[in-house]
């Protein structure tokens, strides 16, 4: 594929052995991986097409323990790639063949639970459905819900900012977060936020939630747990065209309704994930949507009336509600499993751009075309509430020119995600896939701003170098940073 | 001196330079820039008395940039000029039955500040957020996008109009809550929610702080989506003027619902159940619960009085009444509770401190923030205002204010000496 990453730095790859011995002096022997074969584990993330073998990974297990380990490849000058559970859809966690990955994987207690004070505080390494398991026999949960959430930590949830099905209601990342104990780039500890709504001072909570591990390592955060519902149940509406499952969804919302998720898929989408999960999704509809509501029994069952008779102005093809437990788990296990069933027929390549939902026919007639102009099939997954839009653009990865023209798609379905008013990236990050896409959304002005910041926290730029801005103005950005 | 200078400088407001555009605000500031001489930044100044005092040459209004220029309500999106009254905001959302969830509380009259006058910009530039943020978010949770102009005088943008983005660094979060010390908000779109068809409040009578507050911790633990929990004690619920929990002559602990109204009449019933250990609540509908909620937001029971200073404490909600028993124990104190005892409003004796080692000592103790809403500008120049940060978050947001504002034309020394 086509991205280039800043060459290795030539003197540091020439230094490994002794990198590596310094590593297992400062971390142990066990928390370090130097061979080979163990080194591949880490080559790659969520975008597989891009590999690089790092120089050496480190497991570390503590907070003091990151903070040294930092504090030595500051000083050394050596490149830091910090890592979750390397589920990342844009490469964000890619390595660096001159870098140090470190791993929070080890780090995964659960530290504290206050149920009258609603928060969880935990160490980053835990996964993200974890949290919410671990505070379900309270009847709480941790809202953002990534669709990776079985395998996804914290830590990545917090440096991409992830958002989740259920976002419409519950918010983002951001959003369910009250506190984080950060180590930057020169080891020094950052304690901010806590148990209380909001902290004074500048939001650097805020900046570094979303900063894709270029500010620092969070090790541990203080989230925000919540009741959950008495219940939940989605419905299936189909339509014949996504123009009218678009206009139903505006409509819900015009009436007052936030439900607390509403996901869209067209025929494609609609075929593979049902002949995956067997959720009785309609196999002659153009555009599905489920609509998931929350309550008592009472409550859903009312609201989810309501819901059919205002899609009943759009002609639906399908009314259904679930009929219970069984079949809503069926129907969640088709939405969730969307990316991994089409993974089972093609190699995809997954896109994430936000649109205003006013602009989804014509971005859906916009996508069609680009993907056929590009003679590559397209399957389209939608959070439409908050109009978050997933192309899946499938290709044959042993094919080079196939995959070419994928990354070719990509790149027109987000520039036209930008010019309809939407952007880049709703919830996966910019990581190296759209790094180079960054100057249709914003001037090279508001970039070398965002970079500016960067510098702040930290200065050399060792922390997850390459990723997020174009290559060529990182480069402007720290001559005038240094200037 | 600062604080002579400082009242002479809030007593004269003449000098009030007002842009009418985004450019023309560029072109007022690079005389200043070019001189290096600092402005204040206002909306319509109504919080103009809450920070440390300035020593600013003039002051720079963004309230004849006013105007919405987009509103999607079934997108649930809208973007406004920085200088856009709230009030016109709000009466725009009302037309299509919607609202800004944080209802942002009006902080300025307390402080001795104008009533209701508020700019959106100002509402997002302090993170201002009313009882519902305790369900649904600050300020700062529902800003989509900005334009703003930094103190090099640069127009730039950040987010976007969509309520999913990630694209880049999350510069809007930076900015809400600074104050105008990083830039001046030209525009600001925001995400906006549908207004509930009915409101209904459990309120509960006569209960001491402590229970008060362990009630609204369990009336947050149960599945019934409670959007407002409040906690007045006698003497501040007494203050009480406008509602129908006027002149009741006792604590008033209130719970709020809203949903459509079979699930409100549903959710109260159960709430009643649930809560039953607590009392029998005096249940309030939607006209009245838009009038007691109506006139916290105002905060018309913390006034402006100048024998009075004003602290605003965020902490863990189990821990308010804990830091106001420390406090008591120094002065006499008046509070309002919201946010389940997690937000305090604390009203102390004027003093040369306004109190501020024995709250900062109670608040360092509990975990938490104290900021001081009000006192006389010569004690808000001699103690901090916002709450005292680590060295090192001191020296980042010192970073940050140069990146956006490195000759510290902007609201310089508002929340910090040194920003």
């Amino acid at each position: 594929m086509s991205l280039a990453m800043p060459l290795p730095d030539k003197a540091t790859l020439a230094r490994s052995a002794e990198i590596i011995a310094d590593l297992k002096r400062i971390a142990g022997e066990v928390a370090v991986i130097a061979d080979e074969d163990g080194r591949r584990t880490f080559e790659t993330d969520g975008l597989t097409a891009y590999r690089a073998m790092p120089l050496a990974v480190v497991l570390p297990d503590t907070t003091e323990l990151v903070a040294e380990v930092l504090r030595y490849c500051h000083r050394e000058k050596i490149k830091v790639v910090a890592r979750g559970a390397g589920t990342s859809l844009c490469g964000g966690a890619l390595p660096l063949e001159d870098a140090v990955v470190i791993g929070v994987s080890r780090m995964s207690k659960v530290l504290e639970i206050d149920y009258d004070n609603r928060f969880a505080r935990v160490e980053s390494g835990i996964t993200n459905l974890a949290i919410s398991k671990v505070v379900a026999e309270e009847g709480f949960f941790y809202a953002p819900d990534p669709s990776s959430q079985l395998a996804c930590t914290l830590a990545g949830n917090l440096a991409m900012n992830s958002g989740g099905a259920h976002c419409l209601k519950y918010g983002v990342t951001t959003n369910n977060v009250l506190g984080a104990k950060v180590v930057l780039m020169d080891g020094e500890i950052l304690e901010l936020g806590g148990p209380h709504l909001d902290a004074e001072g500048y939001d650097l909570l805020g900046l570094m939630i979303g900063s894709e591990g270029q500010f620092g390592i969070i090790t541990e955060a203080t989230v925000r747990i919540l009741r959950a519902a008495e219940g939940a149940r989605p419905m299936l509406l189909g339509f014949a065209s996504s123009e009218a499952a678009g206009a139903c969804v505006s409509a819900i919302i015009a009436t007052g309704i936030i439900p607390v998720a509403i996901e869209f898929m067209d025929r494609p989408a609609i075929e593979v994930c049902e002949s995956f999960a067997k959720a009785g999704y309609p196999m002659d509809a153009e555009a599905l949507l489920i609509v998931e509501v929350e309550g008592s029994e009472e409550e859903i069952n009312d609201r989810l009336a309501q819901i059919s008779c205002i899609a009943a102005a759009y002609n639906p093809t399908t009314i259904q509600v679930s009929s219970g437990a069984a079949q809503s788990a069926k129907i969640w296990k088709g939405r969730k499993s969307a990316f991994g069933a089409i993974g089972r027929i093609s190699d995809y390549y997954c896109m994430d751009g936000t649109i205003p939902l006013s602009r989804l026919p014509e971005v859906l007639r916009g996508i069609g075309e680009i993907c056929a102009a590009h003679k590559l099939r397209v399957a389209n997954i939608f959070h439409a509430g908050d109009g978050n839009l997933h192309p899946l653009i499938l290709y044959d990865a042993n094919d080079e020119a196939s995959a070419e023209r994928a990354e070719l798609a990509g790149a027109e379905i987000l520039s036209l995600c930008v010019e309809v008013g939407g952007c880049l990236t709703g919830e996966h990050g910019v990581g190296i896939e759209k790094r180079d896409l960054m100057t249709k959304q914003f001037s090279e002005a508001e970039l070398m701003l965002q970079m500016h910041i960067k510098t702040v926290f930290d200065p050399d730029w060792l922390l997850n170098p390459g990723k997020v801005f174009p290559l060529h103005l990182t480069r402007d950005a720290r001559s005038s940073s240094a200037a | 001196m600062p604080g002579l200078l400082a009242r002479h400088r809030e007593a004269s407001l003449s000098d009030i330079l007002r842009a009418a555009t985004a450019w023309e605000l560029q072109s007022m500031l690079a005389p200043y820039i070019e001189k290096k001489t600092p402005i204040e930044v206002i909306g319509s100044g109504s919080k103009a008395r809450i920070g440390r005092p300035m020593q600013t040459a003039a002051t720079i209004s963004t309230a004849s940039m006013h105007g919405i220029w987009m509103y999607e309500p079934t997108e649930l999106v809208m973007s406004a000029h920085g200088g856009t009254p709230l009030v016109q905001i709000e009466a725009a959302l009302a037309g299509n039955n919607q609202m800004l969830a944080f209802e942002p509380t009006d902080i300025g009259p307390t402080s001795g500040g104008a009533r209701g006058t508020q700019t959106i910009g100002s509402v997002f530039a302090c993170n201002v957020s009313g009882s519902r943020r305790i369900a649904i978010g600050a300020a700062r949770d529902h800003l989509l996008g900005i334009e703003g102009v930094s103190g090099r005088g640069e127009l730039f943008r950040a987010g976007g109009r969509v309520m999913k983005n990630v694209t880049g660094y999350d510069l809007c979060r930076g900015i809400a809550g600074s104050w105008g010390t990083l830039a001046i908000l030209t525009e600001v779109t925001f995400k906006v929610l549908p207004a509930p068809e009915k409101t209904a409040t459990l309120v509960y009578p006569d209960l001491p702080d402590d229970i008060g507050v362990e009630l609204m911790c369990a009336a947050m633990r149960l599945p019934y989506e409670v959007c407002g929990t409040v906690h007045l004690p006698k003497n501040v619920a007494g203050r009480l003027e406008h509602s129908a929990l006027a002149d009741q002559g006792h604590a008033v602990t209130a719970l709020r619902i809203e949903n459509f109204e079979k699930s409100v009449d549903y959710r109260t019933q159960a709430m009643r159940e649930a809560l039953k250990v607590y009392g029998d609540p005096l249940v309030i509908g939607s006209m009245n619960s838009l009038e007691f909620w109506g006139e916290l937001r105002r905060l018309s029971v913390m006034p402006y009085d100048e024998a009075t200073c004003l602290w605003r404490i965020s902490t863990a909600p189990t821990m308010g009444p804990k830091v106001v028993a420390s406090i008591r124990r120094h002065m006499p104190a008046e509070v309002m509770y919201d946010w389940s005892g997690g937000l305090v409003w604390i009203e102390v004796p004027a003093s040369a401190d306004a109190g501020s080692s024995d709250i900062r000592r109670a608040v360092a103790v509990h975990g938490g923030h104290a900021t001081l809403i009000r006192a006389d500008a010569s004690v808000r120049a001699s103690v901090e205002v916002f709450q005292p940060q680590s060295p090192l978050a001191e020296r980042l947001m010192g970073g940050l204010k140069s990146v956006f504002d490195p000759m510290r034309m902007l609201n310089p020394g508002r929340m910090y000496a040194n920003l």
